[in-house]
């Protein structure tokens, strides 16, 4: 039984199947690479140099480099292997989410029931 | 023979562990969450469950798009925990039940459940959170062996809701089958509604959680026959989730009564509890 329309939209967001994980390959290996305490700092101390050794496109780099995860996601970047990237960059998810709205993080927690939660 | 004493759905938003780990559990704001938990602690401890079969997915702490399993099962004396990005969380290992989890293993594969078979496992928060909302951590080490079974919800095509439910069902003719008096508790975890990318980003959907959770419990039937689309729709992107709840809910019986039952929704995430006990 079909369980999805190939490439649809659900409340405005990709969903991240086949094509977008192939598309997203370089960044979620790099992301997935972060997952190790070395690699962290490695990234922080010199991230063009890690972003070449996993051999990101210089597009992708771009995107990086301008801590623009909206375009990540579009790139084909998973949003939890993004969270690694977060934690590196200093992004959580919420900051993130805030941008995705296009609001800034305190109008982003005003919108939320309980914005002690976080 | 084996035997389920008990079947809990639960959300594992890892915010939930950085407040437990930062002591906020008492806080205004986290309190109605972390209050719900304390029977179902007080329940499980009277149960006394030998094994906890915990149904919950990696957010990429030890699985990786290069080769990725639609179900992964552990079959291992322990399993680690994982550093998801941020470092490791201060609890104790995870002790396994080798014996037990081979016994699964072989008869879900003999009954056409081709699952992943991991000897060696890291778990994350969508296996730790569950863990010590259900469970308090004493000195030496957690009141249960554990099982990590592990779904694709990231990746799709993901398995169907159909066939969560059924591998719940399997996983019940596996315990039913195991020679020892073990009792076993099974944690469907994830959920509820969430939508963690677009303009639509933290969008929840309290009205369809709250039927979700009604008919979790008196008609799953109807939740299985829903397409991952129709599931997006009402729960998010990510709220896709709550196949898992299906899981646990096929390894029940269809006599299974509601115990507890919980809904909070802070911020980005409906959190959910039920818990089913079998009638003695």
């Amino acid at each position: 039984m079909q369980q999805l329309t190939p490439g649809i939209r659900i409340q405005g967001s990709e969903v991240f199947d086949l094509a977008t994980s192939w598309r997203g390959l370089r960044i979620n290996k790099m992301c997935n690479a972060l997952s190790q305490a070395g690699n962290r700092e490695a990234f922080q101390s010199d991230e063009e140099a890690f972003m070449s050794a996993w051999n990101l496109t210089e597009q992708e780099k771009q995107l990086v480099r301008e801590r623009d995860f909206p375009g990540l996601l579009a790139a084909g970047g998973n949003i939890y292997f993004l969270l690694k990237l977060g934690v590196v960059t200093s992004n959580g998810l919420y900051k993130m989410g805030a941008k995705m709205r296009g609001e800034t993080y305190e109008q982003f927690l005003a919108t939320r029931n309980n914005a002690g939660a976080t | 023979m084996g035997r389920i004493v008990a079947g809990i759905g639960t959300s594992h938003v890892p915010s939930i562990g950085g407040a437990y780990d930062r002591g906020k559990t008492a806080t205004e704001a986290w309190k109605p969450l972390f209050d719900a938990y304390v029977p179902v602690r007080e329940w499980l401890k009277e149960l006394k469950p030998d094994v906890c079969i915990m149904v919950y997915n990696d957010h990429g702490a030890d699985f990786f798009f290069d080769k990725y399993p639609t179900f992964a099962i552990g079959c291992a004396d322990s399993y680690a925990i994982a550093d998801e990005g941020f470092g490791v969380r201060p609890l104790p290992p995870i002790r396994g039940d080798l014996e037990f989890s081979q016994h699964l293993c072989r008869s879900l594969v003999y009954d056409e459940f081709d699952i992943t078979i991991c000897q060696e496992m890291a778990v994350e928060h969508g296996f730790l959170v569950p863990m010590h909302l259900c469970f308090d951590p004493q000195e030496n080490g957690w009141p249960v062996a554990s099982i990590p079974v592990e779904v694709n919800v990231l990746q799709h095509p993901l398995p169907t809701a159909r066939r969560c439910l059924r591998l719940g069902q399997a996983i019940r003719r596996a315990v039913d089958s195991y020679e020892k008096d073990i009792k076993v508790a099974i944690i469907g975890t994830g959920g509820m509604s969430h939508q963690l990318t677009g303009t639509n980003f933290g969008a929840m959907n309290e009205e369809e959680d709250l039927k979700f959770l009604d008919r979790l419990e008196d008609d799953p039937e109807s939740l299985a026959g829903m397409t991952h689309q129709t599931m997006m729709e009402k729960y998010g992107v990510e709220g896709i989730e709550l196949i898992m709840w299906l899981v646990m809910r096929g390894a029940m019986s269809g006599k299974a009564k509601r115990v507890h039952r919980n809904y909070y929704a802070p911020m980005t995430t409906g959190m959910g509890l039920i818990t089913l006990a079998e009638e003695a």
